[in-house]
């Protein structure tokens, strides 16, 4: 894709992530920290190519990426179950 | 073919981000949305490895489920085992995660250009992109390090200045732009490693540099702001691998972060240049050492039993919560009070100043690990126009978001911060610690009115000891 294409893709998402985030009600600010944390870990797919390039074997690049997806996964894996467990914890009155 | 399905479904995981965040605009929608979050994050993995081809070896799959096996197994352990209280530092550990994957990408893909650039040539744009990614990748990294030394209490929460500190920082910034041109002028250039590496040193540094001098209560925009780092690092990688659902999140992220720092700031009536620049707003301790003078008038100290007396005998209280509730754990003991309380018929209520805590939202998940429930907190606006109407306001562990000052004294630090109007309940009760001002070092002159009650000690102990006053009455 050429870069004005993607240029156009970041800059709608950054107002598409004004308007969402506006719209988080405050009391839900520590999840939404855990859930942009566990989300900005996509950059795992990064990682993961980096680790396949050499195909199988283990050399400097693929070592980087493995690093990576293994640091991005503590965080997809602990972003979400924190979020998820500090949701739960919300609740209405009886 | 292949690229247009690759295409769509990366859209869709961006899409099932998007979502994600929606979901949280209330608690009912909020865990639905956190599945929609895992759903993309798996679409987002699985089309990158269906991406890699047909060619794939089988231990390239081995060593990629070993790595993902660690690193979830321990992100899972942590995530379960960690207190409510230790969240913030467990969020800033977890943004330097972040911004440290981004690094080693950047180099994976800097090493192996093969891989991840058409015919294996890096261009200018590219060479630009990648180097952002990883500048702010590292700055990232070492400033959640930082933050989380503080926040965890390796570093002292107070802030750490140094002469000259601003221009080091503004020569070293200067640098990392500088190296990030000379990358990018002959990228494939064998010259070109050494000013690559160089990048990382220096933004691992300047990482340091900035966030050392911010103090512990400015924390919540400092998270917010690694948040936001973090965000655009996924963007700059994004762009360096044309993926889309790297682009999509890293822009969702950067904003987010954004607007949570805006909110701190605003909470605090600071500009984030003057966040930044440090200096303000310790641990509170050295800062009340110093500020603890001479008596500047009475103070009705009083006892649990007077608190429990009072509150039995209101209609409508109102609770505002501070750091100090987290840092002595009293918020179980609060609700067991309040519980009481609700049974007596009288109306309780929870108001919440945006900077309360450690992190932003933070009383607010400190209170519901307790059972309040969430309707029965509020934010500043919606309930600051009640403490008129209220008898008692019980302050717990918070202090500078009551001053009266900062509407009336112009040459106070905290003048223009929005404030609790908690003068303005019939009575206000305060549980300190100690008659010590807060992070602002500034004397609170509530602790000195007629109608103000002190009761000083830790405020767990303090409220568990109202908890058996108001069971004995």
């Amino acid at each position: 894709m050429d870069f004005l294409s993607l240029f156009s893709i970041f800059v709608l998402s950054v107002f598409v992530g004004f308007y969402v985030v506006w719209g988080v009600t405050p009391a839900l600010h520590s999840p939404l920290l855990a859930v942009t944390n566990a989300i900005s870990s996509v950059i795992i797919v990064g990682g993961l190519i980096a680790a396949v390039a050499s195909k199988g074997l283990i050399d400097f690049s693929s070592t980087m990426g493995l690093i990576a997806v293994l640091l991005a996964s503590v965080n997809i894996f602990g972003g979400f179950m924190v979020a998820q467990r500090m949701l739960a914890m919300f609740k209405k009155k009886k | 073919m292949n690229t247009t399905i690759i295409g769509f479904a990366y859209l869709l995981s961006g899409v099932l981000f998007i979502l994600a965040l929606k979901g949280l605009s209330s608690p009912v929608s909020a865990r639905k949305g956190n599945t929609y979050g895992m759903l993309g994050m798996t679409i987002a993995v699985a089309t990158t490895l269906y991406g890699a081809g047909s060619g794939l070896e089988l231990s390239s799959y081995t060593n990629i489920i070993i790595a993902v096996a660690i690193g979830g197994l321990f992100g899972s352990v942590l995530a379960r085992k960690i207190s409510m209280t230790a969240l913030p530092q467990l969020v800033a550990a977890f943004h330097s995660l972040v911004g440290l994957a981004a690094v080693f990408v950047a180099i994976g893909a800097y090493k192996n250009p093969g891989a991840f650039f058409d015919g294996g040539i890096i261009s200018t744009g590219s060479m630009i992109e990648m180097s952002l990614g990883l500048a702010i990748g590292a700055i990232t990294f070492s400033g959640s390090v930082i933050a989380f030394a503080k926040l965890q209490g390796l570093v002292s929460g107070n802030p750490l200045v140094f002469k000259g500190q601003h221009l080091i920082n503004l020569v070293i910034f200067l640098g990392i732009l500088a190296l990030i041109y000379m990358t990018a002028v002959d990228p494939m250039n064998a010259t070109t490693e050494q000013y690559f590496w160089a990048i990382v040193g220096l933004s691992f540094f300047i990482g340091f540099l900035v966030v050392l001098p911010i103090g512990g209560a400015d924390m919540p925009v400092v998270v917010s702001m690694l948040n936001s780092y973090s965000g655009w690092a996924a963007c700059g990688i994004g762009f360096t691998l044309q993926n889309t659902a790297l682009i999509i999140t890293g822009a969702l992220v950067g904003s987010s972060g954004a607007i949570l720092s805006y909110i701190m700031c605003k909470g605090m009536n600071r500009s984030i240049v003057s966040v930044l620049l440090g200096g303000f707003g310790g641990d509170g301790d050295a800062a009340a050492a110093a500020a603890v003078g001479g008596p500047k008038g009475n103070v009705k100290q009083g006892s649990a039993e007077d608190a429990s007396f009072i509150m039995s005998n209101a209609q409508k209280v109102i609770i505002v919560p501070g750091y100090g509730m987290a840092v002595s754990q009293a918020q179980h003991a609060l609700r067991e009070m309040c519980d009481i309380l609700k049974e007596k018929g009288v109306e309780v209520r929870y108001a919440i100043h945006p900077v309360a805590g450690r992190m932003p939202g933070h009383m607010n998940v400190l209170l519901a690990e307790a059972n309040v429930p969430y309707d029965e907190v509020f934010e500043l606006e919606e309930i600051n126009h009640e403490f008129a109407t209220a008898d008692v306001a019980f302050v717990i562990g918070a202090n500078d978001v009551t001053n009266p000052l900062a509407k009336t004294d112009p040459q106070s630090p905290i003048y223009g911060m929005p404030i609790l109007d908690v003068e303005k309940a019939a009575t206000t009760l305060f549980l300190k610690r100690s008659m010590a001002s807060g992070y602002a070092g500034v004397d609170n002159d509530l602790f000195f009115r007629d109608k103000t009650m002190m009761l000083l000690g830790d405020a767990k102990k303090t409220t568990e000891e109202i908890v058996q006053a108001l069971n004995l009455s």
